[in-house]
């Protein structure tokens, strides 16, 4: 144990992945210097946790009906109490878990990396590109980002993956702002020009160079942003345009629920709590990965 | 010297590191007057360190304790941050040693001066243009109404370097700290920006402390000189006796220097001698310690 | 090996064009090492960075090894030129070490042998092997200058661009970095263009040198002459004397050429 420690702070890495382990081992032990951040990240790994397991934790079908048990209150029988066709909302919640690691994951993987291109491409070559790239990205930022997703699903027809879609479409535009920001104080540094001087490409700078610069606050910036894009995925289930019935999902389950908010809270309120939760895990892991990766502080 | 303006007593900064603690500034003390304080030493040896945390700007994990701070009968280490902030930038200020770090990448560098002198006085953005631009001629800038509009990668180093020196002066602070402020600037610039604060010293009376690699310039420009080596401060010595300087530390810098008026083989570099760290120490000429 | 002729600069257009260099013109042997000094804003930078191809908004003639300068340079240009930056913490990129800052002019070259090639350039620059693998924040002023100047002769370059190397060191690395320009260049039969402000260090490094001023080349001496403190212009004298020292009368005299 001590010697795998002294091996993650030597002075002298000996090889590319020692430096790369004594690098991820320095910016963890900063991480997890922050107790928030560790209740984030608790958050985030329960989330995946009970995403991938939830066909073995939950102790029902989501989509079992049994109109006998309507509206049980939480108890010993039913952890979460059971809704209005007597389903048991522990159950749909773990199975809800499912649908929103899907869309954070699907917004993640295609609007940041989008994002990232446009800017760092627009803002490192300037010029036309820029000014065409650009204009395509306010284009998309003129629009309000429920509106667009609105006006998307009832294009496209209701459904996850039209939701997931017209949620990526709407995230990207911020970001390639954040990427091309970000871009245009890194291409004027020497380290660029000393890239160029050896004869890089352009395609070969951008990549090497100043993504890995631009990303760490993207990163940060699509944490964050998570909170928000659960918030708009439960807000399109709500009004019945994101996952529909009978799948699990916590914005349609508060939808749903909200009609009996007065005589059976819980049927609302446990998925609600969820978002709440998982949102919040999100935000204070984003937070603390503000704290890490800000290039300024290395 | 009546009263010093700042007065730094068993001074100490240090940072938690992953691996340790880093002793940055081991215990040092001086007095700064209305005069031209040079510090000298050489990288890493903790001058920007002290500059810093006479501002407070040091931030975990770094860490700065210091048996007495006072600054013109305000204890610095007691105030709290707004009084701080009161402080900072009106009374003392600091030109940070890297400019192009220092400025913000995408906002014209006379704007950013403007906003310094909005920042502390109550007047029209008209009025801080002017004062901008008259400022900008004061630190020998040719033509300050284009350069008021570049960015800061259209300015040369040099430039760059007077762009912060004018951020800095334009609310007339009573105390400088100047961190390499001529480092890129070439000889009869560096003279003139020199001559400025000079004035500002002799005139108005202002307190400087004035960090610089620049030996020749430090033993012909300031009043006395610190020298610090590893955190410490080895030898203190009145400027215009820096070149008879006792401690071995000083010799050796003032040996690895070029020279203009004969050829030097190989220059002499500086082997450093363990007992330096926690040795004896020369002031004015006397060993101590 | 370099011949400038009548090169001029300029940014921006229409009214607001900044003429940064008006036609200057120069020429170094083969071996030589040539240094610019003058006014900052004078242009210094900027006729390194035409000369390497950073800049191409420039006219006029440049030759370097005989072969006639384009507004795009060849892969074999950046192998027979590079350039060292004034400021060694803007000039290593933060997030990548020294092991990848120095593979990557290889790979760009398509040379072999990276392993030996990165190792013998950390040697030759003083620093040895145990750096190899470290970030920049994990290096001083003068070890991420050395390794700036490791990237630039791993490629084995003929001509060397110098941009006040040693300015933001302190003097005993500027000794350092000043010898082994010194011993790489006597080994390796280079050609340095330094930019610098230190006159000092100008006579230490250079045979002859330019003195610029406002975008123009106002006098051209040998070394000899510099240390004897012959100039003939005006702006240059000007410069000699500032450059013995701060002198509050001296500084008043002081004038701004045009
Ligand atoms: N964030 C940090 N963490 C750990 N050590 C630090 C940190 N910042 C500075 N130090 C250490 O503090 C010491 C003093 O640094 P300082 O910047 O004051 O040197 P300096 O004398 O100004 O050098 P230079 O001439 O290069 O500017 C150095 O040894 C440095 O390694
Ligand atoms: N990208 C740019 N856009 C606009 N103007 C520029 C740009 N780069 C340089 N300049 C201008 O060109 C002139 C010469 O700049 P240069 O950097 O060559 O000066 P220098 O002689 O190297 O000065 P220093 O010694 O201070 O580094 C300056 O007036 C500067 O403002
Ligand atoms: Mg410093
Ligand atoms: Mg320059």
């Amino acid at each position: 144990m001590t010697q795998l420690r002294a091996w993650l702070t030597a002075d002298t890495p000996v090889s590319r992945n020692h430096a790369r382990a004594i690098q991820a081992y320095l910016s963890w032990r900063a991480l997890a210097s922050n107790p928030l951040t560790m209740i984030g990240l608790l958050i985030v790994v329960a989330l995946v946790v009970f995403a991938t397991l939830a066909p073995m934790l939950a102790p029902q079908s989501p989509v079992a009906q049994d109109l006998t048990q309507r509206f049980i209150a939480p108890g010993t029988q039913y952890l979460f109490g059971t809704d209005e066709f007597g389903r048991d909302i522990l159950s749909r919640i773990l199975y809800g878990a499912r649908v929103t690691l899907y869309i954070v994951v699907l917004v993640a993987v295609t609007a940041a990396p989008v994002g990232l291109l446009v800017g760092t491409v627009s803002g490192y070559f300037g010029g036309w590109v820029d000014a065409a790239l650009m204009r395509i990205t306010d284009i998309f930022l003129a629009f309000p980002r429920l509106i667009l997703a609105l006006a998307f699903v009832s294009a496209l027809g209701p459904g996850i993956e039209n939701a997931v879609l017209a949620i990526a479409l709407t995230a990207w535009p911020p970001y390639a702002r954040i990427a091309r920001a970000e871009t245009l104080t890194i291409r004027t540094s020497d380290f660029i020009a000393a890239a160029r001087l050896q004869g890089a490409s352009g395609f070969r700078i951008v990549v090497g160079h100043v993504v890995p610069l631009c990303s760490s606050s993207l990163i940060v910036r699509v944490t964050l942003d998570m909170a928000g894009v659960i918030l708009t995925a439960a807000g399109l289930g709500f009004l019945g345009l994101g996952a529909q019935p009978p799948l699990a999902e916590w914005g349609a389950m508060v939808s749903s629920g909200r009609r009996y908010l007065l005589d059976y809270w819980w049927v609302a309120t446990i998925p609600g709590l969820a978002i709440f939760v998982v949102s919040l895990g999100f935000n204070l892991l984003g937070d603390g990965l503000r704290d890490v990766l800000d290039p300024k502080s290395s | 010297m009546s009263q010093p303006l700042l007065s730094v007593e068993g001074l100490e900064v240090r940072f938690h590191t992953p691996k340790g603690i880093v002793e940055a500034v081991r215990g040092i003390g001086f007095e700064v007057g209305r005069e031209k304080l040079g510090i000298v030493g050489e990288s890493g040896s903790g001058k920007t360190m002290t500059g810093r945390s006479v501002l407070r700007l040091i931030r975990p994990p770094g860490e700065v304790r210091a048996k007495r701070m006072v600054f013109d009968g305000n204890d610095l280490e007691a105030i709290d941050e707004v009084a701080m902030r009161e402080i900072r930038g009106r009374r003392i200020a600091m030109v940070m040693q890297d400019p192009k770090f220092s400025l913000n990448p995408v906002m014209k560098v006379g704007d950013q001066i403007a906003e310094a002198y909005l920042v502390h006085r109550k007047v029209g953005a008209e009025q801080a243009r002017k004062r901008t631009l008259d400022m900008l001629a004061a630190v020998k800038i040719r033509d300050p109404a284009r350069v008021y509009d570049l960015y800061p990668h259209e300015v040369s180093g040099g430039m760059g370097q007077r762009v912060m020196m004018a951020m800095m002066l334009i609310p007339e602070p009573d105390l400088l700290i100047a961190d390499e402020p001529t480092s890129a600037l070439d000889v009869t610039v560096s003279m003139q920006v020199l001559a400025i604060l000079d004035d500002l010293v002799t005139q108005r009376g202002m307190g400087l402390m004035f960090i610089s690699h620049d030996l020749n310039l430090v033993a012909s420009f300031c009043d006395r000189v610190i020298i610090m080596y590893a955190g410490r401060i080895v030898e203190t010595c009145k400027a215009s006796e820096l070149k008879q300087a006792k401690h071995p530390y000083t010799q050796g810098l003032l040996a690895s220097l070029p020279r203009i008026d004969r050829p030097v083989g190989e220059l002499s570099v500086l082997s450093r001698d363990p007992a330096w760290r926690d040795g004896p120490v020369v002031v004015d000429g006397k060993m101590v310690g | 090996m370099i011949e400038v002729g009548n090169l001029e600069v300029s940014f921006g257009e229409g009214a607001a064009v900044i003429r940064a260099v008006r036609g200057i013109s120069f020429e170094v042997a083969a071996g030589e090492t040539f240094g610019l000094v003058g006014e900052s804003g004078s242009g210094k930078s900027t006729v390194l960075r035409a000369l390497s191809g950073l800049n191409p908004n420039w006219s006029g003639a440049m030759h370097v090894d005989g072969q006639a300068l384009g507004k795009r340079r060849s892969k074999a240009f950046h192998k027979l030129v590079q350039m060292v930056f004034q400021d060694p913490y803007g000039s290593l990129h933060p997030r990548h070490t020294v092991d990848r800052v120095l593979a990557e002019p290889l790979a760009i070259h398509g040379m072999v042998d990276v392993d030996r090639r990165i190792e013998t350039a950390l040697v030759e620059v003083g620093l040895g092997p145990a750096f190899r693998f470290r970030y920049p924040h994990q290096l001083s002023g003068g070890q991420r200058q050395r390794v700036a100047i490791a990237r630039a002769l791993i490629l084995e370059p003929k001509v060397l661009l110098l941009d006040e190397p040693t300015s933001s060191l302190d003097v005993s690395v500027q000794a350092e970095i000043l010898n082994l320009l010194q011993r790489l260049k006597r080994e390796r039969g280079l050609t340095f263009i330094l930019v610098t402000h230190n006159l000092a260090v100008v006579a230490h490094m250079c045979d002859r040198l330019a003195v610029m001023n406002a975008g123009r080349i106002v006098e051209e001496m040998d070394v000899a002459e510099l240390r004897r403190g012959e100039a003939s212009e005006a702006y240059t004298r000007q410069l000699f004397n500032a450059s013995l020292g701060y002198n509050r009368a001296r500084a008043r005299e002081l004038i701004t050429f045009e």
